[in-house]
This record gives C-alpha cells, sequence and structure tokens, in this order.
C-alpha cells in the first residue's frame, strides 16, 4: 500500500474516532461492563483504541522530513 | 505520620531538582529547553505530567461527585485524543522549526513567523495573562491541601508557602533539566499513588463490583450520563483540549525534544497515561455518595481527600497528599519556567538589549524573573478572593479559542500578520463577553444548551484569521523561505 493511502486511511481513522467519542447510544445505559458502568467502560475502549490508531500513525505516517529539516545549520538571527 | 511523609517528599523533590544541577552546560539553551536533549521516555513523562494539573485528581472526582461517570467522556477520552493529535501535527513541527531557528519562546516564533513585534508583545500579553489565574490557583491549592490532609493542623498559608519554595529552589537553580526531572519523578509518583488509592479504597468498600451494585441502587444516576452532561456538550469540549497547542509551557516543552522521534511514543501512550490517572478519580468520585452523600459543590471538591482520611488515614493520607503536591507542582514549576523564560527572552532580552545578550545575563536575568514571578504569586494569593479558581476553567477557553494562530503559523503560507491580529483580537474580545455572562449565571455554557463557548469563539476566531489574511498583503517570499522549506512547498 502507497504511503500517502496508508496515511490518508489513518487521518479518516482520526475522524472516525472523534465521531464515535459521541456514543449517544450508551447515554442511559445503566449497564455494567466489567465491572465498570458501560458509558465509562466504553471510554475506556476508546483510549485503548485511540493509543493503538495513534501508534499506526507514528509507524506508518511519520512526517520524517521533520528531522532533515531541523538537522539544516541554524540561522543565526539574533 | 502524615506530615512525616509529606515532608519526606518534598525534601526528595528538592534533592533530584538540585543533584540535575550537575548536568548543567551553563549554556541559555540549557537553562531554558534542556539543550534540546530529552528522549522519547522522558518528553512523554515530562509533557503528560506538565498537563496534569491537580484536577486530575482532585477536581476530577469532584466533578465526577457532582455529574457522575459521563466526566470521564466529557474530559478525559476526549483529552486523550485531541492532544496526542496536536502533538503530532503541531507540537512536532514546532520543535523543528525550534531546533533550526533557535525559538525559545512562542513569541519569538510567532514574531518572526509574521515579522511583527506588536504581534509579538500582543500574544505576550494575552498567553502570560491567560497563565497568571493557573499560579494563582496552584499555591492556593497546595496550601488547602494541606491543610485539609492534616486535618488543619498546618494552616493554609504555610502549604503555599512551602510550594513556592520548593519550585522556587529547583527551578532557579536547575533551569529546565531541574523542572523535567523533578516531573518525571512526580509524574510516576501520580500515577502509582492513583492506583494505589483506588484498589486501597475499593477493597474496603467491599470489591467494586460490590460497591457499584450499592451505588446503582442508591444513585442510579451517577452511572449514566442522563441529564447531567448535553450531548452537545459532550461534542463541543472536544475543542477545550485544543488550548495545549497555545499553552506556553507547553510549547517551550516541545522544544525539549532530542529530535521528532522523541515525539513517537508521546503521542502513542498519551491516551493510556490519561486513562491511568482518570479512571481511578472518577470512579472514587462516584463512589464517594455511598459515603459522604448530598455534598455541595465547594465541599465535594475535597471528598477524594475525604476518602482517603475514612478508609486509609495515615500513611496513605500522606502518599495522597504527595500526588497531590506532584500534580500541582508538575504544571505550576512549569508554568513558572515558561512565565520567566518569557520575560527574559521577548522583553529583556528583545526589547532591552535588541537580542544581543550574554548567556550569563540570560540565565540570571531568568533565575531572577523566576524568583520575582513566585514571590508575586505567593504574594497574590494571600490576597486573591478564591473565586479565581472558576476563572480557571476560563482559561483553557481562552487558551483553546487562540488555536486557530499556531495552526495557521505552522501550515498556512497566505496568513498574514493582520489576519493573527483580528483571530486574536476577537478571541480577548468574545473571552471577557463570556466569562462576564458566564459570571453572572454561574453556566459554563451558552444559554444552557450544551454548547461551550470556546466553539463559538473557535469559529469566529478561525473566522477572523482567514478574513483578516486574504483581505490584507500576502506575505513575502523571503519569509516564506525561512518557515516552508522547499521540499514542502
Amino acid at each position: 500500500m502507497k504511503r500517502s493511502v496508508r496515511t490518508g486511511l489513518l487521518y479518516l481513522a482520526l475522524v472516525a474516532l472523534y465521531l464515535l467519542h459521541n456514543d449517544l447510544w450508551l447515554w442511559n445505559d445503566p449497564g455494567l461492563v466489567l465491572g465498570l458502568p458501560a458509558g465509562l467502560a466504553y471510554h475506556v475502549g476508546f483510549c485503548i483504541a485511540t493509543s493503538i490508531v495513534l501508534t499506526l500513525l507514528v509507524l506508518h505516517a511519520w512526517p520524517s522530513h521533520l528531522d532533515r529539516e531541523a538537522g539544516t545549520t541554524r540561522e543565526e538571527t539574533r | 505520620m502524615t506530615l512525616a511523609v509529606i515532608i519526606g517528599y518534598l525534601l526528595v523533590v528538592l534533592v533530584i531538582g538540585l543533584f540535575s544541577h550537575r548536568f548543567f552546560r551553563g549554556t541559555s539553551e540549557d537553562f531554558f529547553v534542556a539543550a534540546r536533549t530529552l528522549g522519547p521516555f522522558i518528553l512523554l513523562i515530562s509533557l503528560f505530567g506538565a498537563n496534569m494539573t491537580a484536577f486530575a485528581l482532585l477536581g476530577s472526582s469532584g466533578e465526577a461527585y457532582m455529574e457522575g461517570i459521563g466526566v470521564f467522556a466529557l474530559m478525559a477520552s476526549s483529552s486523550g485524543l485531541v492532544i496526542p493529535v496536536v502533538f503530532y501535527f503541531i507540537g512536532t513541527r514546532i520543535w523543528a522549526l525550534g531546533k533550526r531557528r533557535g525559538y525559545l519562546t512562542p513569541v519569538q516564533f510567532f514574531r518572526e513567523r509574521w515579522g511583527s513585534d506588536n504581534l509579538g508583545l500582543l500574544l505576550f500579553v494575552v498567553q502570560v495573562g491567560l497563565l497568571i489565574p493557573y499560579l494563582l490557583i496552584g499555591v492556593m491549592g497546595g496550601g488547602s491541601t494541606l491543610t485539609q490532609v492534616t486535618g488543619g493542623q498546618v494552616p493554609d498559608w504555610v502549604g503555599g508557602l512551602v510550594i513556592s519554595a520548593v519550585v522556587l529552589t529547583y527551578v532557579t537553580y536547575g533551569g529546565m533539566r531541574g523542572t523535567v526531572w523533578v516531573n518525571v519523578f512526580q509524574t510516576v509518583i501520580l500515577l502509582a499513588l492513583g492506583f494505589i488509592a483506588f484498589w486501597v479504597i475499593i477493597d474496603k468498600l467491599g470489591g467494586l463490583s460490590a460497591a457499584m451494585a450499592r451505588l446503582a441502587e442508591t444513585h442510579p444516576d451517577m452511572l449514566v450520563r442522563g441529564d447531567h452532561i448535553k450531548p452537545l456538550q459532550l461534542l463541543t469540549y472536544t475543542c477545550i483540549p485544543l488550548s495545549v497547542g497555545m499553552f506556553p509551557h507547553m510549547f517551550i516543552h516541545w522544544l525539549t525534544a532530542k529530535n521528532a522521534a522523541s515525539f513517537r511514543p508521546v503521542i502513542a501512550f498519551y491516551p493510556v497515561c490519561i486513562a491511568i490517572v482518570w479512571v481511578p478519580s472518577v470512579l472514587l468520585g462516584v463512589l464517594a455518595h455511598l459515603d459522604f452523600p448530598g455534598l455541595n459543590a465547594g465541599a465535594a471538591g475535597s471528598v477524594l481527600v475525604k476518602m482517603i482520611s475514612l478508609h486509609a488515614p495515615g500513611l496513605l493520607a500522606g502518599l495522597l497528599a504527595a500526588g497531590v503536591f506532584a500534580a500541582i507542582m508538575n504544571s505550576f514549576d512549569s508554568q513558572v519556567h515558561a512565565v520567566g523564560t518569557m520575560f527574559t527572552q521577548d522583553i529583556v532580552r528583545h526589547y532591552g538589549f535588541h537580542d544581543r545578550m550574554g548567556e550569563k545575563t540570560q540565565i540570571l536575568v531568568g533565575r531572577l524573573f523566576m524568583v520575582g514571578i513566585l514571590i508575586a504569586t505567593y504574594v497574590l494569593s494571600r490576597f486573591v478572593d478564591r473565586s479565581i479558581f472558576k476563572l480557571g476553567v476560563w482559561c483553557f477557553t481562552g487558551f483553546a479559542a487562540l488555536f486557530p494562530v499556531v495552526v495557521a503559523a505552522v501550515f498556512w503560507k497566505r496568513s498574514t500578520k493582520w489576519g493573527a491580529f483580528a483571530s486574536t483580537v476577537s478571541v480577548i474580545v468574545l473571552w471577557i463577553w463570556f466569562v462576564s455572562q458566564g459570571w453572572k449565571t454561574g453556566s459554563t455554557t451558552i444559554g444552557e444548551s450544551g454548547v461551550m463557548p470556546v466553539a463559538v469563539m473557535l469559529l469566529v476566531s478561525t473566522a477572523a484569521m482567514i478574513v483578516g489574511s486574504l483581505a490584507t498583503r500576502p506575505p513575502e517570499a523571503a519569509t516564506l523561505d525561512k518557515f516552508f522549506p522547499k521540499a514542502e512547498r
């Protein structure tokens, strides 16, 4: 898969996560999941899912040009 | 026992801060941004710690007591997504620009990016102005926490004085390296103590399942969002963590990274770190209804201390107090360091020395400013009304609404200083208006609709940036060459 496609898909995953953050369907769910209230368990899972997507992002869509740019000689402007 | 644990903890903090000085290279870059040498692990812990205030421990449990488990979605998991995304898109690029051009403060960057001293001065005033309430809250919160956990043995003014004195010692002596070393230690303490306090109390309550079953019978509304939080509030609250893009202390922390790759674990693990700190605090906050039903909002703010005192007095109370001090000092020291750095670099060096100032003089002036800021903060904290705590929430809104300024500076080549002026002025005007309205009504959303004012302010400041830029002359090619390497253009 091309790098630009991978990057695009990962950016889309971030948008999807943003939408999934608004879990309206659990708003009044009083059930327990793994001992936690469903609305809380969902958002703990959300944090883990976010971590996974961000891990993929830094592995497959890293702006590697930044280190090269920063490595250039600092301009003595001051 | 409690007091002995706290004193022991503060001594350890002092020793770490003072020991860091052995690695001091004697340069201003080392004093202000730790010579840009921080690796991945240290950067993760120090950035996380600098962004975690006492609110993550005490405030979150108090909010959860009042509003239920929805507080986690509102304030924690939203930050878990937005903050690392800001690090990825903005933080890494600011680091690269800072390293290439030698920036030590956000104002240096904005001033040069748009070639305007006046814009730099305006942003200096706004950023420092919005940070002052946090400094006061840090000192005042430390004082009141010490009083609570020692059962009134230690008066309020002593706690604030102790925090100020400890921070003054290691920040002025160790500079950014001292601040970061202490931050790492304190963040580890904070993460560990959150878990320890949680398990000890849950055990005393008969286990998590039993405690949840009891809560479901007596306070079922705490286990759902229900009417406590509105859907629009959940949606628009996600704008608040954008504040991390304009916090001067976070900006300066970005500049401490050794290389761009150092940001990788920060970005990947930040959401999990947020969950580790917030889940125990939120759960203890809602479960506090079992032992302390019917508290008002003011009393709920110290509900975690009450739980500890009831279920695990003595050693654990002392450790919890150490954890709270860790949370307070973690952000407080970074903010003091940031304000001192900005006064030194953006005012004294730029206007007094026309950017020609010796290394030793910069360090000396930086230290003097940091001492002055701490003394002024402590003295002010003795006179300021406690309603300043309410202002703290609004400061997040102000920083978040300025987010279009940093986005345009980093990504939008066509942006101009007039666009940045328009955006900043719109934030100032709307912030004053919303704060005055919120102060009167006590509401943090617009007309009780659930829409956070920050969402409106962001829209307006974005529009102001676009219109102001497009209506004025494009920036010169020479300026763009400095900030957008040709490979990227």
